[in-house]
């Protein structure tokens, strides 16, 4: 059980303070050890984690409306990384453009660069169906197949032509989404039969079946009551040590108890038609930007004064 | 128990309504007016619907036996049958079934999945497709008669041309019910496949067309039991009006049942016209069997999102 379950509804007060050696500490703290300064995920992150994604002045425009703009941030391997804000702010499009499922907008046009693995996510000859088999993507409101729990594990590798025994490859994702002992005896039922929470798990695991680097989940929880939610995040402390995790949440507490770094967006009258703009205001490890915020509107944002 | 903590005090005030809850007790005129309109209405069109079929029926049944279905045209009354016109019309609707199906789900495909609304030509190509759905079915008989029967393609008046002229015919209806269908499958499972590495190709081929399925399934069989009603451009295409033996092939004459109907209802004598209740009656069968196989798949396996 993840300790910071019990913590308190405001991060501030009951978050231990984070010191300046864990931030530093370089000896490879990626080990899920219970360390005497460590964040509310109950680890210390890593300053020198390998970057999985490298954002430089990301923009995002649909159509001729500025959406967001000016982002740079370093996304981690094997950390879980949060982005809150208030709505509008673009943490959801940004989200979208990790794995280029902004492509599908008509109009959608992404600027600046982003690197995933050193490698340039938007060149000329980037092939998005091999960008989205690396980046998993799990959706706001659970979107199983209307097909059998197998079925929807199985598609992922069935259209990626992976090598193996499917049974094996379905047994082995509903296992690391903690799901198989409770699907086990029905994978031939329908998947609508199940339960939001066992729903988004189903996507979750069927996000894995296809063995990709990085999961990124655009609200996972928000359509699911608390006991799903807490389970969810369970799943996800879990996974961190084989994926990287990017996750938007519009809960503050679930970034605080998940997350190891937290991107705060927020969303500011910009341009010439006064256009709402989402920019990062400011990117920090999470406990640090829950207890010592270095920007006044992070500190207002998490304090409630506004969002 | 709160009795010791309970004190009885005094009943509380009961203000005054401002004016009484009391009704009249009865519904004012015009709603009860209108409502009575509305059932005189629908007791009409019952009415005229009920009259036709049971007088139809009480014409019709006795017609009903094995010779009638399987005996061929004939100018006696006592022989005459509808089995060439029961094989004719089996033998078109799967010519138009065949052409359908294929045409009808792959224009609705690429007009839902691939084609960029903001491209003046593929608006041209919706806008047609919804006016070709209400042009009079007599127009598609000429066009089947001037390029299929003769014209280009010279097939004569057989079955094939039948078939086609029909499939033609209700195309638009299928294609319009196919887009329906594939529309009404979430974008969130669009995503959920695309988002898993799965290229546009096997998205649609592999979850929007299976989860579409059973809409168009609906969609095609209501087609064609339009189809199989139409008299018009059978009659242009050049169907045969007696017909005394089955069709046997693409190439055969053919008749078919309204044909049949018309010709025994054109007849002077009064045995062909009970002849012709007979012919209702099994074109109302068939009709009613697809009709009720399309609700049956609507229902059965139509998914709620």
């Amino acid at each position: 059980m993840n300790p910071s379950k019990t913590m308190n509804s405001n991060p501030r007060q009951t978050a231990p303070t984070v010191s300046d050696e864990a931030m530093t500490n370089p000896s490879g703290a990626a080990a899920p050890v219970q360390h005497s300064q460590t964040l509310p995920t109950g680890r210390s992150i890593d300053p020198d984690a390998p970057v999985t994604f490298d954002l430089s002045k990301v923009s995002v425009h649909y159509g001729p409306k500025l959406a967001v703009d000016g982002v740079d941030m370093q996304i981690r391997r094997n950390e879980i990384t949060a982005f809150i804000g208030p709505s509008g702010c673009g943490k959801s499009t940004l989200l979208r453009c990790l794995n280029r499922m902004n492509d599908l907008v008509t109009g959608a046009k992404v600027g600046g660069t982003i690197n995933f693995m050193g490698e340039d996510l938007y060149g000329p000859k980037v092939d998005v169906v091999q960008v989205r088999t690396l980046i998993g993507m799990v959706f706001q409101k659970p979107n199983p197949f209307p097909k059998s729990i197998y079925d929807n594990i199985a598609f992922g590798p069935k259209v990626l032509g992976m090598k193996g025994d499917m049974d094996e490859i379905v047994e082995r994702a509903l296992t690391r989404a903690s799901l198989w002992d409770e699907v086990k005896d029905r994978l031939k039922t329908n998947a609508y039969g199940m339960s939001g929470g066992q729903q988004q798990r189903l996507c979750i695991a069927r996000a894995m079946a296809t063995d990709p680097e990085v999961i990124l989940m655009d609200e996972p929880c928000s359509a699911l009551d608390p006991i799903s939610t807490g389970r969810i995040e369970e799943l996800m402390l879990e996974l961190r040590e084989k994926y990287t995790i990017v996750i938007v949440t519009h809960n503050m507490q679930q970034a605080g108890r998940v997350s190891d770094r937290t991107a705060f967006f927020t969303v500011e009258q910009g341009g010439t038609e006064g256009a709402r703009v989402g920019t990062l205001a400011e990117f920090n490890p999470t406990q640090q930007l829950f207890t010592n915020p270095s920007d006044p509107r992070t500190e207002a944002y998490i304090s409630g004064k506004f969002g | 128990m709160t009795a010791q903590t309970h004190v009885p005090s005094a009943p509380a005030p009961v203000p005054a309504a401002p004016k009484s809850l009391q009704g009249t007790g009865r519904e004012p005129w015009r709603p009860r007016v209108f409502r009575y309109s509305l059932q005189a209405a629908l007791a009409l069109a019952m009415i005229v619907l009920a009259t036709l079929v049971i007088d139809t029926a009480i014409d019709g049944a006795p017609q009903l036996d094995s010779s009638f279905l399987s005996n061929a045209g004939s100018f006696n009354p006592d022989k005459a049958g509808i089995g060439p016109a029961i094989w004719g019309t089996l033998w078109i609707i799967g010519v138009a079934t065949v052409l359908i199906v294929p045409l009808g789900v792959a224009s609705a495909i690429y007009l839902e999945e691939y084609a960029d609304e903001s491209k003046w030509w593929n608006r041209m190509i919706e806008v047609n497709i919804q006016n070709l759905a209400a042009v009079p079915s007599i127009v598609y008989g000429i066009l089947g008669l001037a390029f299929l029967v003769r014209g280009p393609l010279s097939l004569g008046p057989v079955v094939l041309a039948g078939g086609l002229t029909l499939g033609l015919l209700v195309l638009p209806v299928v294609i319009i019910s196919a887009r329906e269908s594939i529309r009404a499958v979430p974008a969130a499972i669009r995503e959920g496949a695309l988002a898993l590495g799965a290229t546009k190709w096997q998205t649609i081929w592999r979850q929007v067309l299976p989860a579409s399925v059973p809409g168009i399934a609906t969609g095609v069989i209501l087609a064609l039991s339009r189809a199989i009603g139409e008299t018009a451009p059978l009659i242009v295409v050049g169907a045969a009006a007696f017909a005394t033996t089955n069709p046997d092939g693409l190439d055969s004459r053919f008749t078919a049942l309204p044909i049949q109907i018309f010709n025994w209802i054109s007849q002077p004598q009064a045995e062909f016209k009970l002849l012709a209740a007979g012919g209702i009656l099994v074109l109302l069968a068939i009709l009613l069997v697809m009709n009720s196989a399309a609700i049956y798949l609507r229902n059965r396996f139509q998914q709620k999102w």
